[in-house]
């Protein structure tokens, strides 16, 4: 960094003075604008033009669009053009009040991230507390294992997992067999952990909280790292043992880092599609949750724009909610200095 | 370990650094536990690929292949299980996945000095407006972008991947790229200008180098999320298997092989190789950067 600084002045001199001379033309197009937005302090908003087109024009719209098409009537005859394109109020919402399968997804979206939430929480902090104590070597390979699982691909992870437990030749069953109490291989043998909700959901249990423990398991570590060992070591000259050391002193301290790692894996693990889409797949609408029947309702024959919009609507909704208090954590934390 | 010498004063010191490599012992062995249920999925995904078809299916599954054959790696690289080549969807995913991150850097870096470097009106709801679009479900917004790729011609078009891949990656990148950026000292580039040198000079001759580092680890970020998308891919890419990215030449076996496993890991296995080992190769600057784009903000 010094070098740059100490090897600047001299080069700094002939540009310095191109860009002069090139400023001493008036009559140049870029000379003006550069005037004008100096002039109205214009350059951050210059600098934002492109991310705000991008974001704007690919996400900021269709979330409007969503809503606008939740109050229409949108299926093929309308993309095609065959039939006009009309205004329908609230009916594609009351349709999916009614609807017992908006219910049933619904509930699973809850019941897996009420779930799923809290174990990710959990074994990500005992990782990390872990990482904290283990020697530098043994921390770094750990770290490193954990990390890989966080950056295999949810694809490959879905592929995985759909074949750990797969009946013919999967070793889940044959584990499960194996496992004292279970019932054997009587019950075993060839179980199929995707035909009904609840071992589907079991599956995608392990898949998530495999996936999801590694940033938790770092996000901790890095808090851990923050407080200064003197806290720890007068609570334990005092006699308080690791459970309310954790309890007393870690934990206080890590409790904004927490809130945020909280309402993440909330919108995470209500929002998650790609893995059920891959484990559960299409044509089992019964265990569907709400991203997953979303997403069919939108694209399986005949496709219900429309309804889907509303559906949509419901799940950005609910995920908005949540990320109001996240940025509301996150404004506290002085994040937006 | 201190804190347990300070704890028992009293005791000697050999059984107290018997204790205290006992305890180290176990901790380790925990460690190694942890890293090897880590591991599992992903060697079983490498071991199941090497196996012939015989072994995949026995009713007591091994951990590793007695006779190790790559002819699902040849069944899934020449293109005989798939409408195409290996090489075909490699091409396609490196090719979006790069052009997204570079046009994603550029965006996010020029909109990080924009929020590190200036105090202007907006700003604060800028930024939160890009903290609530990182949340907004994929799933939901592809059924609106669907029908605009419909009638801007986008669909089945790597292009359209491109976009959508940039503006998505743009909220975390900006957020990250901004911790990095405000992380330069802001006297480095007064005393350039001092020197004489106009913004532009500045820009390449201090910003720049200062948050390459920066650059580097907030581009693992665009490169995983572009790499690893699947939904969009999913929705966009609907007829022309030519065009199909990595992510749906797995799920292309993963539907259509009738059960073949071992090709479906050993695709699996291709896709997922060279994202674990770039990711190996840049892994310190991934948990710097995790850690100051998440925990911090």
């Amino acid at each position: 960094m010094v070098r740059t600084i100490t090897g600047r002045p001299g080069r700094a001199t002939s540009p310095a003075g191109s860009s002069e001379a090139r400023h001493a033309r008036p009559s140049s197009v870029r000379h003006r604008v550069a005037v004008f937005i100096r002039r109205y302090r214009l350059a951050p908003y210059v600098l934002l033009v492109p991310s705000l087109l991008a974001v704007g024009i690919l996400i900021l719209y269709p979330t409007v669009q969503i809503l606008v098409h939740s109050f229409q009537n949108y299926g093929l005859p309308q993309v095609v053009g065959v039939q006009p394109i009309t205004w329908v109020g609230f009916s594609n919402y009351s349709q999916i009040l009614h609807d017992p399968e908006f219910w049933s997804s619904l509930r699973i979206s809850l019941i897996f991230a009420a779930v799923v939430v809290p174990l990710t929480l959990i074994s990500g902090t005992l990782v990390g507390l872990l990482l904290n104590r283990l020697g530098r070597k043994m921390s770094t390979f750990v770290a490193s294992s954990a990390m890989l699982a966080w950056a295999t691909p949810a694809v490959s992870a879905s592929v995985i997992f759909y074949w750990l437990a797969n009946p013919d030749g999967g070793i889940a069953d044959w584990v499960m067999s194996k496992l004292p109490g279970l019932g054997g291989s009587a019950h075993w043998a060839g179980y199929s952990w995707t035909n009904s909700a609840l071992p589907a959901y079991t599956l995608l249990t392990a898949l998530l909280v495999w996936q999801g423990f590694p940033f938790i398991a770092v996000s901790v570590l890095a808090g851990l790292k923050t407080i200064p060992s003197e806290l720890h070591e007068s609570a334990r000259v005092d006699g308080a043992g690791s459970w309310r050391i954790y309890w007393r002193v870690t934990y206080p301290l890590l409790k904004p880092i927490y809130l945020v790692l909280l309402l993440l894996s909330i919108i995470w693990d209500f929002g998650v599609f790609t893995q059920v889409y891959l484990i559960i797949g299409p044509g089992n609408p019964d265990e569907y949750n709400l991203g997953m029947y979303e997403y069919e309702r939108a694209f399986t024959q005949p496709p219900s724009y429309s309804v889907a919009s509303a559906l949509a609507f419901v799940l950005t909704l609910i995920l908005l909610i949540i990320t109001v208090g996240y940025v509301r954590s996150s404004v506290r934390q002085g994040a937006i200095k | 370990m201190t804190q347990l010498a300070l704890n028992r004063p009293a005791r000697s010191r050999r059984p107290r650094s018997r204790r205290r490599s006992a305890r180290k012992a176990g901790l380790n062995a925990l460690g190694v536990l942890v890293a090897l249920i880590t591991l599992f999925p992903i060697f079983y995904m490498l071991s199941t690929s090497l196996k012939p078809a015989t072994e995949i299916y026995s009713l007591t599954p091994h951990l590793l292949p007695s006779h190790p054959t790559l002819s699902n790696y040849r069944a899934v690289i020449d293109g005989s299980g798939a409408p195409d080549p290996y090489w075909t969807f490699l091409k396609n995913s490196l090719f979006v996945t790069v052009v997204a991150v570079l046009l994603a850097m550029v965006i996010a870096l020029l909109a990080a000095i924009a929020v590190a470097r200036f105090r202007f009106r907006l700003r604060t709801t800028y930024l939160i407006m890009l903290l609530i679009v990182q949340m907004l479900p994929q799933q939901a917004l592809v059924i609106a972008l669907f029908l605009d790729y419909k009638s801007w011609n986008l669909l089945d078009s790597l292009v359209g991947l491109i976009l959508v891949y940039t503006a998505f990656a743009l909220p975390v990148t900006i957020w990250m790229l901004r911790n990095f950026v405000a992380a330069v000292p802001r006297e480095m580039e007064e005393a350039a200008a001092m020197d004489g040198a106009g913004p532009y000079k500045v820009f390449y001759r201090i910003l720049l180098p200062l948050v390459a580092p920066g650059l580097v680890a907030t581009s693992v970020f665009a490169f995983i999320f572009a790499y690893n998308e699947f939904v969009f891919a999913l929705t966009f890419l609907l007829t022309d298997t030519s065009k199909f990215t990595l992510p749906l030449y797995v799920q292309y076996f993963y539907t259509r092989s009738g059960a073949n496993w071992g090709a479906i890991m050993a695709a699996s296995t291709l896709f997922t190789i060279p994202v674990m080992v770039f990711f190996l190769i840049v892994q310190r600057r991934m948990v710097t950067g995790l850690v100051a784009g998440a925990v911090k903000g």
